[in-house]
């Protein structure tokens, strides 16, 4: 027998003492727990997020979709990096206003490559307010999974209202499971000494949000 | 478990006995485990939903335990659809014996992990090392003690038992063995520590071709993976290797993508006191231009269904790893987590390790009692698994044997040696307890020689009295003073 | 209403001026309490270290001496728990065992009217002033089992609060285990005396001169730590508290 057919086999004998149980597993499981917590207005739901981006040390700015392209450009210009990495599908009049060399991902570009740029800009799938959390589901506006992770500074563009859920559960709603998903609460981050949160260690250790409200190019 | 690591471990109060008298370890699990004690609870008061989401997750669990052979069935069909590779392991060796071929199959002599508990469960860094591919732990609290040449004392930071003075010196003495060495000048300030971590680890993950992750959660109806981590070690290793081997634990899957929206709210409170957790990756199978274009999932058994079969343990099950548990435990804070010779240390560990290993081991028969039934662990559960209950269904297998599952099949364990004074003992006092009459007589004999008691006793009594005092005997038993008084309203039978 | 005092085997043995205090304190509250003489012991000393078949005939021997009761109160909040909680597991179990309904049905009387000494005070009876008075300063401590097993919550305070002369003091960890635990005591004796000492010190940190909780086991434990550490505190049971008036003031 191989082992997949042992293991399946332990299992069922295993389980022989639970009585027969058919429910439909959406009948199975009571979920009576909120789907939002509090009633917030759609304001004060972009509010909160920002609080919490800012509780775990993101640094968050606020601009109409005119303003972006100079907002962009001034928080490139501060950290004075030599290049940014932007994915091929970002909308180029984000960065039209900014003077640092920006380099569009590609297939063929590597790890090492990646390492020697000093930021990344990004757009996001959603964020959650409740939690503070950006979701990046590697849409055109996103890239590829180590683009924003190599870089030592990210800069990511969330449109608000749209993009913006409350809570975790309405998140999952409009995520899509057959993406890799990338879920950042705040910049890079450690416990593991003396049980105390201390910013920074492999992923970028200043993480920028910027929450963009009006008509933006996407 | 293999791997050696904790093959001949002492009993568990032997093995506490150092840590008890060991004035920095105190201390440092002192600090740690009350630092985030408050945290936790901050973070847990803050949902005022909390009670119902730790029943939904107890019951989502439960569910994918009593069906857990259809959904292993489905997560195989979903991730082979996605494009990743299942594998199924009985036991260590043999889930160990998958990931070296796998590694080999690659040529590669070396892989980047990021944390799991099912990676060292199974012993896999010692396997693949004396197969001549080394293994580099990416966690910084990992990294701390695969440098310290040490053993993991905590599930979610297994160098807890280090303070920041201790990691600089291992870090200052160890780094270069490896690699990049720790830069001069080195502190022991904590952004200066992770900023060491972060240089000495970064060539590694740009050069890694094979990366070993575990997973904290499993979709069966999509086959999507869930690691849930802070440094962003994970996501290197996650996304960067061509090659994508997670070794994961039956039971940690759940049926739907929207159960999802239960644990991500839970544990990361739970855990480390966060709304969110910094970094969560999930993945379906492969990707085209995006992270590892190989993905194997390796499935493993050891100990998990022999768990399952036992009606009362199968909840220690629905464990995810959070380790509230060890962080509230009063018996974890003073014994540190080494005592209980597992990489599953606390509460959690001294159900989970006698289920996953049997009890037929000195520690893990004695990690049954390493508790004082107070509770607290069962409380922060956020999957509330009563361990007490279940503590203490594993004392009456250790001093009563009876059915148990072992590898699969049926047996019936014999009553545990050096037991046989306790069992008695406690057989005359259930007798003495069934006869009133003789409970009496000796109540009286205690009060009448009570000048002539010791105030130490000799023999196991020690174990009292070597630190507390004995209550002196009163002059007579309360029955007696109540039969004096109210004699006219005895209702003895 | 018949109400029955389940003393416990340890208060009886050991602590019988906490039986007393009891009965004088409900006795004063208008309750007509009864000292069933063939009670002995409710089996939680077995259960817990894991000897459950051994401790059924104690618990079918509890419900024997019980069951004709309205009310059963005892002055321990783990023994209360062992009943209300562990009794119902234990039918539970036997019925697993394949052993019938028989062991449930005859704990299932005695188990929701079986109450803690303060739980039927405050429930029960309504009172949350006793008419107590006791000028001395004293901490509490919530054992573990009269905490998270029967959620004694804030009665024990309110009860505390309400006593002429009785300055409260906070403990500070005062929901961590003292490490009693039972045969945990003797078991683990090294990681209990560790608990037991950082009890000790949390108390003495507070100024006070008595400790009280609601479970002699625990205090024999913590008052036995006093004595060693030399600390001049004592320990009291809340019934002594709570007995205690101006006539007949308890020390």
């Amino acid at each position: 027998m191989n082992s997949r057919d042992l293991i399946l086999g332990r299992v069922r004998r295993a389980l022989a003492d639970v009585p027969r149980d058919d429910t439909p597993y959406d009948q199975a499981v009571d979920r009576d727990y909120l789907r939002e917590h509090g009633n917030r207005s759609v304001e004060e739901t972009v509010e909160l997020l920002a609080e919490n981006l800012a509780d775990y040390r993101a640094v968050v700015h606020r601009c109409t979709g005119d303003e972006l392209p100079a907002l962009l450009a001034g928080i490139l210009a501060a950290r004075g990096s030599a290049s940014v990495v932007v994915p091929p599908g970002l909308a180029p009049e984000w960065l039209s206003a900014s003077d640092t060399a920006r380099i569009e991902d590609r297939t063929a570009s590597t790890v090492y490559d990646l390492d020697k740029v000093g930021s990344v800009v990004t757009g996001c799938a959603l964020a959650i307010a409740e939690t503070g959390t950006i979701v990046l589901d590697g849409g055109p506006a996103q890239g590829r999974r180590r683009i924003t992770l190599v870089p030592d500074h990210h800069i990511c563009v969330v449109r608000v209202p749209d993009q913006v859920v409350s809570s975790v559960p309405q998140a999952l709603e409009r995520l899509d499971p057959a993406r890799p998903l990338t879920w950042i609460s705040g910049p890079s981050a450690t416990s593991d000494i003396e049980l105390d949160r201390v910013e920074g260690v492999h992923g970028p250790r200043t993480l920028e949000v910027v929450l963009v409200s009006g008509e933006v190019q996407a | 478990m293999s791997g050696g690591t904790f093959v001949g471990m002492p009993s568990f109060p032997e093995a506490a006995h150092d840590a008890v008298n060991n004035q920095t370890l105190r201390a440092n699990l002192r600090h740690a485990t009350h630092t985030i004690r408050g945290k936790r609870a901050k973070a847990v008061a803050e949902m005022s939903d909390w009670a119902e989401l730790r029943e939904a997750g107890k019951r989502i669990k439960d569910h994918t335990l009593r069906h857990l052979d259809r959904y292993l069935v489905q997560l195989e069909e979903s991730v082979t659809a996605a494009g990743g590779v299942v594998h199924w392991a009985v036991d260590a060796d043999e889930a160990n014996r998958i990931v070296i071929d796998l590694v080999r199959m690659t040529g590669e002599s070396e892989v980047v992990k990021v944390k799991s508990m099912a990676t060292q469960e199974i012993g896999l860094n010692e396997a693949l090392e004396a197969e001549g591919i080394a293994a580099y732990e990416t966690d910084l609290a990992e990294l701390i003690v695969q440098l310290g040449k040490d053993r993991p004392s905590h599930i979610l930071v297994p160098a807890i038992h280090r303070n920041r003075g201790e990691i600089r010196d291992i870090f200052a003495r160890e780094m270069s063995e490896w690699g990049r060495p720790a830069p001069d000048g080195l502190t022991d300030t904590p952004a200066e520590l992770a900023e060491a971590a972060r240089l000495h680890l970064r060539e590694k993950f740009l050069r890694a071709k094979v990366g070993v992750s575990g997973a904290n959660f499993m979709v069966a109806e999509t086959g999507t993976l869930v690691v849930v981590e802070s440094e962003g070690n994970g996501r290197m290793c996650l996304t960067l290797p061509e090659t994508l081997i997670s070794v994961v634990g039956i039971e940690k899957i759940v049926p739907t993508w929207r159960d999802l929206e239960v644990f991500l709210q839970t544990l990361p409170r739970s855990s480390t006191a966060e709304r969110m957790n910094p970094y969560t990756s999930t993945w379906t199978g492969t990707t085209g231009g995006d992270g590892p274009q190989t993905f194997h999932l390796v499935l493993i058994d050891n100990g998990r269904t022999d768990t399952l079969a036992d009606e009362v343990g199968r909840q220690a099950l629905r464990c995810i790893r959070c380790s509230a548990c060890l962080n509230v435990c009063p018996v974890y804070e003073r014994a540190g987590g080494h005592a209980y010779g597992s990489v599953y240390p606390g509460p959690i560990g001294a159900i989970l390790s006698p289920q996953l290993r049997g009890t037929a081991s000195e520690i893990d028969a004695s990690l049954p009692y390493a508790s004082s039934l107070c509770g607290a662990c069962y409380e922060v559960c956020p999957v509330a698994i009563d361990i007490p209950e279940v503590l203490v269904h594993l004392r009456e297998r250790i001093v009563e044997g009876g059915p148990a599952t072992r590898e699969g099949n049926k047996v019936v364990l014999k009553p545990a040696k050096g037991h046989a004074a306790e069992r008695a003992a406690m057989r005359a006092a259930r007798w003495a307890f069934g006869h009133p009459g003789a409970l009496r007589t000796g109540q009286r004999l205690a009060s009448r020689t009570r000048r002539f008691h010791p105030r130490t006793l000799p023999g196991p009594g020690r174990a009292w009295s070597d630190t507390r005092d004995l209550p002196a005997v009163p002059a007579e038993p309360f029955r007696d003073w109540w039969q004096r008084t109210h004699g006219g309203k005895d209702t003895t039978k | 209403m018949r109400v029955a005092l389940f003393l416990t085997c340890v208060n009886d043995t050991l602590y019988p001026d906490t039986g007393r205090a009891v009965v004088k304190l409900l006795t004063r509250l208008g309750v007509d309490v009864d000292f069933p003489m063939a009670q002995t012991c409710c089996g939680q000393a077995h259960y817990n270290t894991g000897y459950r078949h051994e401790a059924e005939p104690l618990a079918r021997h509890f419900s024997d001496v019980f069951a004709g009761y309205e009310a059963i109160v005892t002055p321990s909040g783990s023994c209360g728990a062992m009943v209300r909680e562990l009794y119902p597991r234990m039918g539970e179990r036997a019925r697993a065992e394949g052993r019938g309904d028989g062991l449930a049905a005859t704990l299932a009387p005695v188990v929701p009217k079986t109450y803690e000494l303060t739980e039927f005070l405050v429930d029960v009876l309504g009172v949350t002033d006793v008419g107590a008075y006791y000028p001395h300063t004293v901490t509490y401590h919530p054992t573990c089992h009269g905490l998270r097993g029967l959620g004694l919550a804030d009665r024990p305070f309110k009860l505390l609060q309400a006593v002429k002369g009785l300055e409260l003091r906070e403990l500070p960890g005062a929901d961590e285990c003292c490490g009693f635990g039972g045969t945990f005591a003797l078991k683990n004796s090294d990681v209990s005396a560790a608990m037991g000492t950082d009890k000790v010190r949390n108390a003495e940190s507070t100024g006070a001169e008595v400790l009280c909780a609601a479970d002699n086991s625990c205090l024999m434990h913590i008052g036995g730590t006093m004595t060693r550490l030399s600390t001049g505190m004592r320990p009291v049971h809340i019934a002594e508290i709570l007995a205690s008036t101006e006539e007949e003031p308890s020390v």
